[in-house]
This record gives C-alpha cells, sequence and structure tokens, in this order.
C-alpha cells in the first residue's frame, strides 16, 4: 500500500482573511450554503478546504473546517455548505446568525491529498454531506466541459437529504437512496452496494471517498469489490465535531 | 487578532484547564480521519523497526514489542481538527526503550515515523524521548480497533494527534528535518497544540 502525498511542500503561512457573506441559500432542511468573497482570493483544488472562524467578545474562539462546495472560478468567491449539527457550537451559529453582510474570518484553501487534479479520470462516492467536496469537483469537471473525467455516486437517506438537488442529476452522476426511495429512482432503497459502484469503474482512476466513518469504511470495501485498487482510494472522513 | 463575529457568544464557558486554545472536549467521541482505507493488519505481519542514525537497526515482531517492558500514558490527546479527548490511558511500551536497544547516533536530531500505510510525519528527537511517546497497543484497556491504529500506533500526546502516526512500523534516525505526509500538505512541522500550531507558518 502506498500513501503519496499530494500536496506540493508547503513552506508559505495560512494566513486569516476576513470574508464578506455575499449569499445563503438553503441546500435542505439542515444544510446551507454560505457564499463568501475573499479580500485576498486564492484559487483552490477542488477537494480542499477552509478553516472558519468565529470569535466572541471576550476573545473566545471557536474554529471548524468546512469543505469547499463551489469550483474554482475565478470570482474570488467561494461556497461552504454546512450541515446544522445537534449541539453544533459553529453549524448552530451559521445556520441561525449568519446572514448576508456579515463578515467571518477563514483561512484556506487547505489539503492536498483530497483534491482532484481537474486532468485525471475519478470516481466520486459521498454519503450525506460528504458530498460537499465531490460537488466542488463535479463542479470543475462541469465547467472545464469535462463532465466524462468524474462519476459521481452520492448516497442519502431520502431524496429530501439530497443536496444541490436542482444541480447534481446529470449522466454522470447516480443519487442512491437508502431508506426511501422515490417511485422513478429505477433501484429500491437500500445501502451502497457493489452493484451500484460496479459499472461506474474504468480502470486507472482516483476514487475519492467522503462522508462518515462508517460511510467511509462500508463505501472503501464495496469500491475495492468493485475492481478499485486499495491505494487508489483516497477518504475523506467527517468527524463529529459541530 | 481581527475583529468579533457578530452575534457570537460561544457556548462553552467554563474551559476545562486541560483543553488547549481552539479546542474542545469530544467525551464519549473518538472521531476517525485518517485518509487512506483503514487497513487490516494481522498481528503475525505487524513490525516495528528503528532504523537510520542507529547503531544497530531493530525490528520486532508483534510478541517481541510486547514481551518488553510495559510502560502506561494517561492523560489527554488533541486533534488539530479541533477535537481533545480527556483522561485516557494508552498501553504500550516507551519509545525510550525501543530507542535504547538501536541506540541513535550522536548526529541525530529528529525522525520520521512510518506506518504500515505509506503515511510519515516528522518529529524532533526530543520530542520523542525522555518519557513523551510510545508506541500503544490498548486504548482505555481495550485493543486499538483498525480505524484507531490498530494492531498498534506511535502515541505523542503532547503533540497534535496527527504525529501519532496509525498502524505505526517503525522509526527513522536522521540529523535533519524533514516533512512527512501532512506537513507537506500544509501542516506545521512540530504541532505544539499550546501554541496552536496547527498550519505551517502558526
Amino acid at each position: 500500500m502506498t500513501l503519496t502525498p499530494g500536496g506540493t511542500t508547503h513552506r508559505r503561512t495560512l494566513r486569516w482573511q476576513t470574508a464578506r457573506v455575499v449569499a445563503v441559500r438553503d441546500e435542505t432542511p439542515h444544510a446551507r450554503t454560505f457564499r463568501l468573497a475573499l479580500p485576498e482570493p486564492r484559487p483552490h483544488l477542488p477537494g480542499q478546504y477552509y478553516v472558519l472562524r468565529l470569535t466572541a467578545e471576550d476573545g473566545y474562539t471557536a474554529s471548524r473546517d468546512y469543505s469547499v462546495a463551489s469550483a474554482p472560478d475565478g470570482t474570488g468567491e467561494i461556497e461552504l455548505t454546512v450541515e446544522r449539527l445537534d449541539d453544533g457550537e459553529v453549524s448552530e451559529f451559521l445556520h441561525e446568525v449568519v446572514e448576508p453582510g456579515d463578515e467571518l474570518e477563514v483561512r484556506g484553501p487547505i489539503g492536498g491529498f483530497f483534491a482532484w487534479d481537474g486532468r485525471s479520470p475519478a470516481l466520486l462516492v459521498g454519503g450525506g454531506s460528504g458530498v460537499v467536496p465531490l460537488m466542488a469537483m463535479l463542479r470543475h469537471a462541469r465547467r472545464l466541459g469535462r463532465p466524462d473525467l468524474v462519476r459521481l455516486v452520492v448516497s442519502v437517506r431520502s431524496p429530501e437529504g439530497l443536496y444541490y438537488a436542482d444541480e447534481l442529476p446529470g449522466p454522470e452522476t447516480v443519487v442512491v437512496h437508502t431508506r426511501q426511495a422515490p417511485p422513478d429512482a429505477g433501484r429500491t432503497a437500500g445501502r451502497l452496494a457493489v452493484a451500484d459502484v460496479a459499472p461506474l469503474v474504468r480502470g486507472g482512476e482516483t476514487a475519492f471517498v467522503c462522508g462518515s466513518t462508517g460511510f467511509a469504511d462500508a463505501a472503501t470495501a464495496v469500491l475495492v469489490e468493485a475492481g478499485v485498487p486499495v491505494e487508489n482510494i483516497r477518504v475523506e472522513r467527517f468527524g463529529p465535531s459541530g | 487578532m481581527a475583529g468579533t463575529t457578530r452575534g457570537f457568544v460561544g457556548r462553552r464557558r467554563e474551559r476545562d484547564p486541560r483543553l488547549p486554545p481552539g479546542q474542545y472536549d469530544a467525551r464519549d467521541e473518538w472521531p476517525v480521519l485518517h485518509v487512506e482505507a483503514t487497513p487490516d493488519i494481522p498481528t503475525e505481519r505487524w513490525t516495528f523497526t528503528v532504523e537510520g542514525l542507529v547503531e544497530n537497526t531493530v525490528t520486532w515482531t508483534w510478541d517481541e514489542i510486547r514481551a518488553l517492558p510495559r510502560s502506561r500514558y494517561a492523560g489527554d490527546i488533541h486533534c488539530v481538527t479541533t477535537w481533545s479527548k480527556l483522561g485516557m490511558t494508552f498501553d504500550g511500551v516507551s519509545v525510550d526503550t525501543l530507542l535504547a536497544a538501536a541506540r541513535p547516533s550522536a548526529a541525530a536530531t529528529h525522525v520520521m515515523a512510518l506506518s504500515h500505510t505509506g503515511y510519515t510525519t516528522n518529529l524532533p528527537l526530543a520530542d520523542v524521548t525522555g518519557g513523551k511517546a510510545w508506541v500503544v497497543w490498548d486504548a482505555d484497556g481495550q485493543p486499538l480497533t483498525p480505524i484507531h491504529g490498530g494492531p498498534a500506533r506511535l502515541l505523542v500526546p503532547h503533540l497534535y494527534f496527527w504525529k501519532s502516526a496509525k498502524w505505526v512500523s517503525g522509526l527513522r534516525l536522521m540529523d535533519h528535518d524533514e516533512q512527512g505526509f501532512w506537513e507537506r500538505n500544509g501542516y506545521h512541522d512540530r504541532g505544539d497544540p499550546w501554541d496552536e500550531q496547527r498550519y505551517q507558518g502558526d
């Protein structure tokens, strides 16, 4: 097994910058996207993330990592999609309080391993909110006019849980419903299985898996069974970090 | 520091003094954040090697390392993604015991921790000597599960937890610093949670 670093050697400082919220929109009843204008934009690779920091009057801070959902598009703006977690100190604040015009401290982009180069074939497998960094990859591929480079499978409990529902569906994407499938889904509800993934495996691609620890390990096992070499699988696991 | 966030008060006003700045108490959760597939490494195939700038390159098998004098860490761990777990116990062997067998050369200043998955992370030698680092196989009295680095992981609890390489396979002693996996990907070379050394430049 090998673990090849994806990024180049870093010696630079990642500075905090104060971003302005330019738009807020709901993706699902529990997920909201924040579009941020950056005073010092830096191009990101799809799959990278930013750290977001909240600071109280007395200096108390709380920070969390959020994947970028938008493609690098030269606008100087990024979109972060935040799932509202029960008792989530940061996510609850973002959902309840933050509105366009607010300022938020962020730094990034961070992460070079779970990042797609925009050139080589990629198989993207996401569970629930794990679709966020994969959406950046899908959007990037579509912007480049190379949607053929990516294939995306997203697993959701029910149709209401699908992020980016107006934009995500397409010939290069598959939605798997685990609890409740719509009548036209062409598949009964059930966990991600080899039959869902095997038709999408071309050989030679990098697989990007993102979701909870349980989903990530189950999806990795499915990919291996479908013929993806384990060393070609890159995983981002979402911890419960509010 | 830049300005405050409008409307943000924060929730946990009573800070446990064991929590470094910017960390929260994960309590019963133990988040899992490695980026490779979780490997299944049978103990019959597991080995641990001290190599590089040493008088003797030494390799221990699973049975051999477990026959060494045991050492326990009781205390806290801190992940760069902002969770901490307080009051844990880990059982294994002190890195001091392993280095004493290999006898580092006087020129050695840093180590690269190596993993059976290819993961690497760099540390100053001084951060893994003097009772500060272990190779551990039990956590809170139970065998380490594969998702937490079992059968055995490095434990360097005074630094952020990415330094505590899962599925550890050895230490390479070096006469210079060299970046490991996360360090090349933007994370800090040392990673002291009390100084919030999360990313390069912190």
